[in-house]
């Protein structure tokens, strides 16, 4: 999806806002979204992919003018209504519907600790082969889908050399819409950046993504 | 009368504290989340996990070669042997900077960030500017930071657009030879581990 989210090499940013000793959460509400987030994931109607992308679908003025937990809460109620969990009735009242029925067990604290440590790792085994090697050259695709993917924008049409391969993780392209996880061999793509960025760029520099199979063809 | 000399306000909670606490109502109302659970996600990410953790990584990379080489090789593992796993850091990669390499950590597309090693990201991490400008002007944006690297060396960017969570390892700094690993962590910075700075120098000079 060519949306606002899709940020890297974007022009007109101003400078960045650096602030000394800052605190983990500047309000307490900011934390409290946190907390709910993580834990209405807990009910597994969605998933990270489905979660990133439900962020991406806010409005662009809303993407680039909320806060970071402001946009995350904003996603939470979309994805929650969505999911059935609420209503947007329930959502303007400010409480349950008459008669609705209470969810229950929720995620309890010790359980949400103990999920912590694991958490959940996306690697996944497969029978195909990867199709590149380190040391590889790739040619990443043009043109891409409106869904959810992490080819970014300034990468696409670009030659780069795989520097590492990850083995198959599960593909977000498929896993945002919920319909199974098509895990793929996973690389790290290295790009120069003036093969990306052009000649203002320092033939020293580069950047990597880590880039899923189907993104890329051979670079002959 | 002490009121005399008070500043005028207003003691209305915030727009965003009041929309927060509605939908929290509203979810707890309907069984959905615990407040407790709430509680301790939040002592969690604002007491336990953060960047005390990535600099212990770091230290301990500094002192022991061979924890060093393991790092390097299978991060996930080597961070996971001192304690700091799961959520957010499932896959792990180290990457190293040297007097010929400087690696920098963004995530353009969101805001991905290795939780168990730095904990949650500060704003500017996450903010339009960061994600727009490091990929592309990478100098410009370290020298905000007050990093100014010879034009040698090359930066390297990493786009964090899977699921695998990049740490860098700063350079061990001058001085601090024969610093125990405790004092070695000291100087280990949030920024040095994003690669937006450098480790501090013993003696706080």
């Amino acid at each position: 999806m060519d949306g606002v989210h899709d940020l890297g090499g974007m022009e007109g940013f101003g400078r960045l806002p650096l602030e000394e000793n800052e605190p983990a959460f500047h309000y307490v509400w900011e934390a409290r979204v946190m907390g709910m987030r993580l834990l209405m994931g807990g009910w597994r109607k969605w998933n990270i992919d489905a979660g990133r992308h439900s962020v991406e679908l806010l409005p662009p003025k809303d993407y680039l003018s909320l806060t970071y937990y402001e946009k995350w809460l904003a996603s939470l109620v979309n994805q929650s209504v969505k999911a059935g969990l609420i209503t947007r009735e329930e959502v303007a009242r400010g409480r349950p519907e008459e008669g609705a029925v209470k969810a229950s067990p929720p995620l309890s604290a010790d359980a949400f600790l103990a999920f912590i440590p694991k958490g959940r790792p996306s690697a996944r085994q497969i029978t195909a082969e990867p199709a590149f090697r380190v040391g590889d050259q790739v040619h990443t695709a043009r043109h891409m889908h409106s869904g959810h993917t992490r080819l970014p924008r300034y990468l696409r049409d670009c030659v780069g050399e795989v520097v590492r391969h990850h083995g198959p993780h599960v593909f977000p392209d498929v896993s945002a819409t919920l319909q199974g996880e098509a895990p793929e061999h996973l690389y790290s793509v290295r790009f120069s950046a003036t093969d990306v960025w052009g000649t203002r760029a320092s033939s020293k520099d580069s950047v990597t993504a880590d880039l899923w199979e189907s993104y890329l063809a051979a670079e002959r | 009368m002490p009121h005399d000399h008070e500043q005028p306000h207003t003691l209305l909670p915030s727009e965003p504290a009041l929309r927060v606490r509605a939908i929290e109502t509203l979810l707890v109302d309907k069984g959905l989340v615990d407040p407790a659970a709430i509680d301790s996600v939040v002592d969690a990410f604002s007491n336990r996990i953060g960047p005390k953790n990535g600099a212990r990584v770091v230290a301990r990379a500094w002192s022991d070669p061979s924890y060093r080489q393991w790092l390097l090789r299978d991060a996930t593992a080597a961070i996971a042997d001192l304690g700091f796993s799961g959520l957010q850091g499932e896959h792990m990669v180290a990457v190293e900077n040297t007097n010929g390499v400087h690696n920098v950590v963004v995530c353009t597309l969101c805001s991905c960030y290795p939780w168990p090693t730095l904990g949650v990201p500060p704003v500017w991490y996450k903010s339009p500017e960061y994600r727009a400008r490091v990929v592309r002007d990478p100098r410009g944006v370290l020298a905000e930071f007050g990093v100014t690297l010879h034009d040698d060396v090359e930066v390297h960017v990493w786009d964090s657009t899977a699921e695998i969570r990049y740490l860098v390892i700063p350079q061990r700094p001058v001085g601090s030879e024969g610093l125990s690993e405790e004092a070695l962590a000291a100087l280990v910075t949030r920024d040095s581990m994003i690669g937006t700075g450098l480790a501090a120098a013993p003696g706080g000079a």
